[in-house]
């Protein structure tokens, strides 16, 4: 099993015809994905590797199921083309495109939230259930994403694309796969965040353990430590901090928008003692985090 | 991005907001003419990015013109927690009653934005927030709907402040509200808010925090306060080699070569992606490797970019050897880094394999990478060599 994507969940992208959305749409129906249409206004007609693209997104739900939407336009279009897929009653939205300013993310978070709808991002790479689909550039190539990830029993959430697969590259060569990776996005305000995720991965029966990688900056992993002790989860978690030199560098900016340390809480060292003491294992090395599991996990007699 | 509590007052005067006569000084004659316009006591104020100005002796009264140029003279050296004094605001000494704290910021957890208030306002703020929770409210807004004046009441009502004060606040915190939305702001803030002896309120003291990403949005009011493009506004402000990071990223609009810190080691990283580089940068400092810089390559920058940023690095006195390091990519490709790299070291007149200590990407187009870093004979490891151990090997050759 999986969550949120599987070998049936129906998508488009808006934005299709722009230069990475033309890669993701090709490594996406390579990789398996149900690509069932795109959206680029005044593009209507024509097709991006066989998928038709549209000028509206009702042009595609009026006549098709669609489960999800993949958002790849300029940061200046992203909001409207989140309302459009969500007013449109499309449930899972990934929001790829970057520096978008906060306060039109959290117009979106809560929309979602009144309609029922869930994205993931922004700035993101997307969502990966391994051999099932993906969903954004996670992986990138069909061939590389099937070298990286495979099927099998983490849950992966990571606040870096890049490091998302690198994660999983890590688990398959340690002979652990994948129930589904996402890359939940790098900015301060993301639509879903580690805590929210976790009640999907604690109901998908094949997900037994999680890994997640972690920053600098917010209170993702605050309230992430809080969800664990007040739900008492089944999933042991393994987590990895990078960024640990910028406790030294209050104020400064590194990596993604959300990644900077303004108060005691947004420290590595903070983050990591409250992990720590919701009994959160937190690996040293990315290497580390395979061999955690197997502990965490026989600890719990799994 | 931090505005100086000049600018912060300059955007609140647009919006109406009740200030205090002032002006900007930037020598000890405008200082002298501020104070004689103002013909009465006035306070003296450093203009820096920073708080804690009252601590380092920063804020001074004067009560003549004389006083208030001699004043100019004391502040203007005074460095506050690393931030140089940019001006002095030199402005009317008011008679305080009382002072309040108003401020709009982010909650993250609630992903909505939050009205802060207390009637226990001034320097001790944080302290108040702890020991007397009951003096500080907390109102969140929705994004969604058209912020409202009632939320303003709300905030301040809750900490017990009603009568004439309430209908003379309220309108205020309604304001700064509207501020904060209108202007993709991360923080606007006053404090402290005054009540005055004859009733009136005033704002003192203003802090505004403008977001990063909404720059581009605002290049407007940034222009009309005088907010160059390239004033990053952060802890400190950027070297010589970091604003010429920024023009190699700027250079080309194909992929992302930026983010560029400077340190003061001796190896050079060129490093990513947003993520990759957090963890290569504590690998390399955890091996005892000292590093030169911080970088971010990612999103497939052209060989234009990363030849680039390679020569930029190389050009910075001190770095002996260059490690070229990223977490296995999607959709960089690791053949066009690769030739990049390769063509920085060689236009900056070094062998690329005796200048670059490891080269450890692996991802798309690997393969095609590989064999040019072969050709090269550049140290190069695929997928089966871990982040931490590729920044090890680096770090080894710098000791050798």
């Amino acid at each position: 099993m999986s969550i949120l994507i599987h070998k049936d969940t129906t998508v488009i992208i808006q934005g299709i015809t722009g230069r990475e959305a033309v890669n993701m749409t090709r490594e996406g129906l390579n990789y398996g994905t149900k690509i069932v249409g795109g959206v680029t206004p005044g593009r209507a007609g024509r097709d991006v590797y066989g998928v038709p693209v549209y000028d509206c997104v009702r042009d595609i739900t009026s006549k098709t199921r669609v489960d999800g939407s993949i958002v790849t336009v300029p940061a200046a279009f992203t909001r409207d083309a989140v309302f459009e897929a969500i007013e449109n009653g499309i449930k899972l939205v990934v929001v790829v495109t970057e520096r978008i300013p906060r306060g039109e993310v959290a117009q979106m978070v809560e929309l979602a939230q009144l309609r029922g709808a869930r994205i993931i991002g922004p700035n993101c790479l997307g969502i990966l259930s391994p051999d099932e689909a993906k969903m954004g550039g996670l992986g990138g190539p069909a061939a590389d994403a099937r070298k990286a990830f495979t099927k099998g029993p983490i849950g992966v959430m990571s606040r870096s694309g890049g490091m998302t697969t690198e994660i999983c590259n890590t688990l398959t060569a340690a002979g652990l796969g994948q129930s589904t990776a996402v890359s939940i996005g790098g900015d301060a305000i993301i639509g879903s965040t580690y805590a929210e995720l976790m009640p999907l991965f604690e109901a998908d029966p094949e997900t037994k353990a999680i890994a997640i990688y972690s920053e600098p900056g917010g209170r993702m992993e605050a309230e992430l430590a809080d969800w664990v002790r007040e739900h008492r989860s089944r999933l042991p978690i393994v987590a990895f901090m990078a960024g640990r030199f910028m406790d030294e560098m209050p104020g400064m900016r590194f990596g993604h928008a959300g990644t900077i340390v303004e108060g005691k809480a947004d420290t590595t060292a903070d983050k990591i003692e409250r992990m720590r003491a919701a009994g959160i294992a937190v690996a040293e090395r990315i290497e580390e985090i395979p061999a955690l599991i197997r502990q965490e996990l026989g600890k719990r007699g799994a | 991005m931090r505005f100086y509590e000049y600018e912060s007052k300059a955007l609140f005067a647009r919006h109406g907001l009740p200030l205090s006569k002032s002006g900007l000084a930037h020598s000890r004659e405008d200082a002298r003419r501020i104070a004689a316009e103002i013909a009465g006591p006035v306070v003296l104020k450093s203009q820096v990015l920073s708080g804690g100005r009252m601590k380092a002796g920063a804020v001074k009264f004067a009560d003549t013109p004389d006083e208030a140029a001699a004043h100019y003279d004391a502040i203007v050296p005074i460095v506050v927690s690393g931030q140089k004094c940019r001006a002095v605001l030199v402005e009317e000494k008011s008679q305080v009653q009382q002072e309040y704290y108003a401020g709009v910021t982010w909650d993250g957890r609630r992903k909505l934005p939050v009205v802060i208030f207390s009637d226990m306002g001034g320097i001790d703020i944080e302290q108040v927030a702890e020991r007397h929770p009951d003096h500080v409210s907390k109102t969140h807004a929705s994004t969604l709907l058209p912020p409202m004046p009632y939320l303003a009441k709300e905030a301040a009502a809750k900490t017990g402040v009603s009568g004439a004060d309430l209908t003379r606040l309220a309108p205020i915190v309604s304001r700064l509200i509207e501020i904060f939305f209108r202007y993709d702001l991360t923080l606007a803030e006053i404090n402290p808010l005054a009540k005055l002896e004859d009733g009136r309120f005033v704002v003192l003291d203003g802090h505004v925090d403008l977001e990063g990403d909404a720059r581009p949005k605002h290049e407007k009011l940034l222009a009309e306060l005088g907010i160059r493009p390239e004033e990053t506004r952060q802890a400190r402000p950027p070297t010589d080699f970091e604003v010429r990071g920024a023009q190699v990223d700027a250079g080309d609009h194909r992929g992302v070569a930026g983010n560029v810190v400077e340190f003061d080691g001796n190896l050079g990283l060129v490093i990513g992606a947003g993520g990759g580089s957090l963890t290569l940068f504590d690998a390399v400092r955890k091996h005892g490797g000292r590093p030169a810089n911080y970088c971010e390559i990612g999103g497939n920058p052209s060989v234009k970019k990363a030849c680039a940023l390679t020569k930029l690095v190389l050009s910075k006195p001190g770095v002996e050897k260059l490690a070229v390091m990223m977490n296995v990519v999607s959709n960089t490709r690791v053949d066009i880094v690769a030739r990049g790299v390769v063509k920085g070291c060689i236009e900056s007149g070094r062998d690329p394999a005796k200048t670059i200590a490891i080269f450890r990407i692996p991802g798309s187009w690997e393969q095609e990478g590989f064999k040019i870093l072969k050709k090269y004979g550049v140290e190069y490891c695929d997928r089966t060599v871990s982040m931490y151990e590729a920044a090890g090997r680096a770090v080894m050759k710098m000791k050798a």
